[in-house]
Parts: C-alpha cells; structure tokens; sequence
C-alpha cells in the first residue's frame, strides 16, 4: 500500500528523523535563526558556529515537527560543515529548487557532493503540501547567513 | 462504547447508506487508483446532487440581485433568497425568519457579534469561552478585548475533554459576565455541551449565551429556544452545503439593540452625506450582496438533511463512532484524545512516533482523507499537551468499510515507521 512512499519516505529520512545527529543547541555560536511554518506548526531554531575565517565549523538545531523537517535539519547540518557563507546559500537554494521541483541544479565541486548526499529531500517535490516541511531549514539557514530569502522564512 | 459486530440492532442498513452515497457525486473519485475515503467533513462535508442542482438552477432561473430591483427577476432571486432565510429559521426553529442573519461563514458570525454586542460592552466586563474553542470563537474574542477593555475568561474543559461546569459556574459568580461564547460540539475531541444548562447558568448569572454549532447542527437536531440560546452561529459548507454562506441567528432584541458590523448598501434605511440610519434586521447586518446562489444551496442542504432525517443520521453516526472508537483503541501505540460521555463523530488520534502530519500524508497515499495538526485549536493542543493529531471525522455517507480501512492503514503505518 505504500510502496510508492519510499520515494518520499527514504529509509535515510527516517534514520535522521528518528535518531538526529546535529539535534543540539550549540555552547557557543555565531548566529541563530528561527524558522517556522505556522499552518503546520513546525518550529526550529538553528545556531551556527563559524571557524576563523569565517567558514561553518558547525550546526545545530532544535526543532519540532514531521519526519521531513527533522530530517532536512539534520541533514542540513552535516552538509553545510566547512562551507563558506556564499557556498552555503547557494546549496540552500539548490536545495529549495530541489525539494519544489525534484531536480538537482548543476553545482561546483565541492557543492555538487553536498548536494548529492541531499537527493532524498527531492522526493517532497510530489507532495505540494509537504514541500515547506523540507525547506523549513534551509529558509532559516539562509536567514542565519543574513542572506535575502526570495520567500519569507515564516 | 458497546460491542458486538458493526451493524447492530438500530443502526441504518448498507443499503441506505449505499443510497445516501449515490447522492453524493464526489464519492465516486478514485485517488491515486483507489477509492476515495473521506474522512474530513468536520473540516469541509461533501455536497449531494440536490445542493449542486439547486445552485445551478438558482443562476440559470432566478438569478438577480435581492431586494433592489424593480424587475421581474430580482423579484424571483428575493423570493428565493428570503425563502431560504425561513426555511433556516424552521430548521433551528427561530421564532421568526427575521432573527436569521447570513454571514460569509461561522467566523463571520462570531466576528459580527464580537464587533457589535461587543459595543455594548464596558469595560471591565467580561465574555467566557472554553478551553476547547476553534481559533474562531477566541480570536475575535481577543481582538475586543485588546479593543474594549472587556476582559476574556477561559472556562476549563475536563481531563475526560468535557466542560467543567463547576468551573464556568466560577468564572461567572462576580456577576461581571456579559456573554458566554461556547462551542456547541468541539471540533476536536467530538465533545457535545449540554447546551440547555450553560444557557441557564448563564441567563441565572446575567449573562446571555451564544453557541458555535458549527460541528452540532451537522449531527443532531438544534432548537434555538428549547435550548434558551441568544445567539447560534453555524455554517453551511459543514452541513453538506456550499461554501461562502454562514448563519447567525440571534434573538431578535438583541438584533435591534446591536449596532451594524459592516456598512454598505442594503443595510440602511437613508443615507445622506452626513449620516445613515439603519435598516431593521436582519438587513442591518447584511451589508452588500449577499451569498444568493449560496442561500439556494444552503437551502436544498437543509431539505436533503430533513430527508434523510437527523434520526438516522445520528443512529449511523453513532455506529461508526463507536466502531471506530473500538478498533483504533486496539491498535498498540495510538492514543485517543477526549472521551466525553456525549460526543458527535469525530475521532481524534495519536500514533507514537509518527507525527500528525507524517501520518495525514501516509493516510493519503491509501486514499484516505484526514485532517492533522492543531485543527485550528491550538490553546487546546497545549492544553492536552500534544503537538497536533490527526482526525478523522465522519458524516452520513461513511462506511464501516470505510473505518476498517483507515484501521488497516493505521495498522500499516506503524510497520512502516517501525
């Protein structure tokens, strides 16, 4: 019955809703951001940690909501590790297009890996109501990199 | 809750259910290769032929705006139009069509009477709503209060997910209540309020009452004066009507006393430049064209139901209810909320590690339609300490097939999420 939500439903979905990795509120950070989707209910706070020359050292977050969101942040977190700002907001971008359209935008190395370890996210794109589920963490993301969202973060 | 195998003595037979459903077009639908399962209609019920006809004919044959022209077919849509207002007020058995306003929806409803009994109101003075309120029969109760100095008591609900009447008497002891503003049936937990004894503990305390019977009136009968209600709103997209037209109806001194909500045309009786004086109500307070092929179809609704017959509607409804209730309860891992003695059918639902939504989409892929997240009753959700759940809600035209399936996929989700 519901073989075709593998798509959606990876078993890698699953595995970071259920046991995140990155699921922290860091000891010391550089910025934070809330993101929330309130027709859901969805909330996440997100704290970035930078390194001297102002790459991501790390990423934590603290979040309520779906399989989908949980597991966005936490895959978020460990794919923006050791990028710059500019390169983490173009994977989120990336990302966003992905989870809206489920294509994979041309990306330099090393953003093209990054990008790759996402593809599960893709799977949303078919679930017009559960796309924001995805995107809630890359939208607050961006907003922690004090980059401009093309959509508001709420 | 009682045993036994689904169709017991009482209940409506397949066959009536089966011809109830062949008037509901909609149900035919495939989704996704299977057959449609709605269990949404405490959010939107489904429309039969009937209410779909009479729109149509209500634009093909009598169609004009209302009370404005002098013209054969304005004539026609008026006639109409006040023809559906006093078959409303039969339904509700208003004592006359003249106390029966129609609004946008429910919220409008509510929103009207925040606004204008709301003015007359002094501050200081305060209105009761219960813990278990749609976000629409709080918000504008907020708004006044951030507007008009009133003050906002928050009646408590039990841990069963009834009223707690003793605690309602409480709120209203200082005498400073001026309205008791409380949902008829939650749209939640499925809870029905006694109606009849808030009426009087609010009448005896000088207070005057309204009910949202917004989810009620879909389930059972409603008498506006047996129950000794001021105000009762209720919208016609629940009750298997068309979207865009909502009811208020409200004792018809406290029409007169209130002032208008919107201005516009059709609400006044002259107007100059300077001032306006106010049409008697109900027009008072329906400025503007008014929802006109809407009443038509909220008009055939009310037939349709009264055909059917709140008798055998309620008997099924209690049927699937209590189906429902017995099978989700054995499947390991869900949590049922609210479990009052009264209730109407609509079952709310946890499932341990799956979160509502998650659910909702899996449900979805089986062909089966629920609501889930806070069900516009967010105060309630913190209230019962939950994030959000899911819901199934059920109305004339469900199955007990239709519950065995959403059993069997619930059964599914957990293996799936396992």
């Amino acid at each position: 019955m519901f073989d075709d939500l593998r798509d959606l439903y990876q078993e890698i979905i699953i595995e970071h809703a259920r046991h995140p990795r990155h699921a922290r509120r860091l000891a010391a950070f550089d910025a934070e951001a809330k993101g929330d989707n309130p027709l859901c209910g969805d909330r996440l706070t997100l704290w970035l940690a930078r390194t001297p020359e102002g790459r991501i050292a790390e990423a934590g977050f603290e979040a309520k909501g779906c399989a989908i969101s949980l597991a966005s942040a936490d895959l978020m977190a460990e794919a923006v590790r050791g990028l710059s700002a500019e390169e983490a907001a173009t994977l989120a971008e990336a990302v966003q297009h992905l989870a809206r359209t489920g294509e994979a935008k041309a990306l330099p190395p090393p953003l093209a890996e990054r990008l790759e370890s996402l593809m599960p996210l893709g799977g949303v794109h078919e679930f017009p109501s559960r796309v924001k589920c995805a995107t809630l963490a890359w939208h607050a993301l961006r907003a922690a990199l004090g980059k401009k969202d093309e959509e508001a973060v709420s | 809750m009682s045993g036994g195998s689904p169709l017991r003595r009482g209940a409506v037979s397949e066959e009536a259910v089966a011809r109830w459903r062949a008037d509901f077009p909609i149900l035919a639908t495939e989704v996704r290769g299977r057959p449609l399962v709605y269990l949404d209609s405490a959010a939107s019920a489904q429309k039969p032929r009937a209410v779909i006809a009479a729109m149509v004919e209500a634009m093909e044959r009598r169609y004009a705006n209302v009370h404005r022209g002098i013209h054969w077919l304005s004539e026609r849509a008026t006639e109409s139009y006040e023809g559906a207002r006093a078959q409303v007020a039969r339904f509700i058995n208003a004592a006359a069509a003249e106390e029966v306003v129609f609004t946008r929806n429910s919220t409008e409803a509510l929103n009207l009477v925040a606004h204008s009994f709301g003015r007359l109101m002094a501050p200081g003075e305060a209105v009761v709503v219960s813990e278990m309120e749609h976000h629409s029969n709080l918000v504008p109760w907020q708004m006044l209060r951030d507007r008009a100095g009133i003050a906002l008591r928050i009646a408590r609900i039990t841990e069963a997910g009834e009223l707690d009447l003793e605690d309602l008497a409480r709120k209203l002891e200082d005498g400073k209540v001026r309205l008791v503003a409380i949902t008829h049936m939650s749209n939640v937990l499925g809870t029905a309020v006694p109606a009849a004894r808030v009426a009087a503990l609010a009448h005896e305390a000088g207070a005057a009452v309204l009910f949202d019977g917004s989810q009620a009136i879909v389930h059972r009968p409603v008498d506006v004066q047996a129950i000794g209600a001021d105000f009762y709103a209720f919208t016609g997209h629940k009750l298997y009507g068309p979207s865009g037209i909502g009811v208020l109806w409200a004792r018809r001194e406290w029409l007169e006393r209130m002032p208008p909500f919107l201005g516009g045309g059709e609400m006044i009786s002259s107007v100059s430049f300077e001032t306006a004086s106010w049409a008697p109500p109900p027009y008072k307070f329906e400025a503007g064209t008014p929802p006109i092929v809407e009443a038509a179809g909220l008009a055939a609704a009310l037939s349709y139901v009264e055909g059917v017959g709140y008798e055998a509607i309620m008997a099924h409804e209690a049927a699937l209810l209590d189906h429902a209730l017995r099978r989700l309860a054995a499947i390991p891992g869900l949590t049922l909320w609210g479990r009052a003695q009264d209730r109407g059918g609509v079952v709310s639902f946890t499932l341990e590690g799956v979160h509502p939504h998650d659910l909702a989409t899996l449900l979805d892929r089986a062909g089966i339609a629920v609501r889930a997240g806070n069900h516009c009753a967010e105060p309630l959700m913190q209230r019962l300490g939950v994030e959000g759940t899911t819901r199934a809600s059920f109305a004339l035209y469900n199955t007990h097939e239709e519950i065995e399936a959403l059993a069997e996929a619930l059964e599914r989700v957990r293996e799936f999420f396992a």
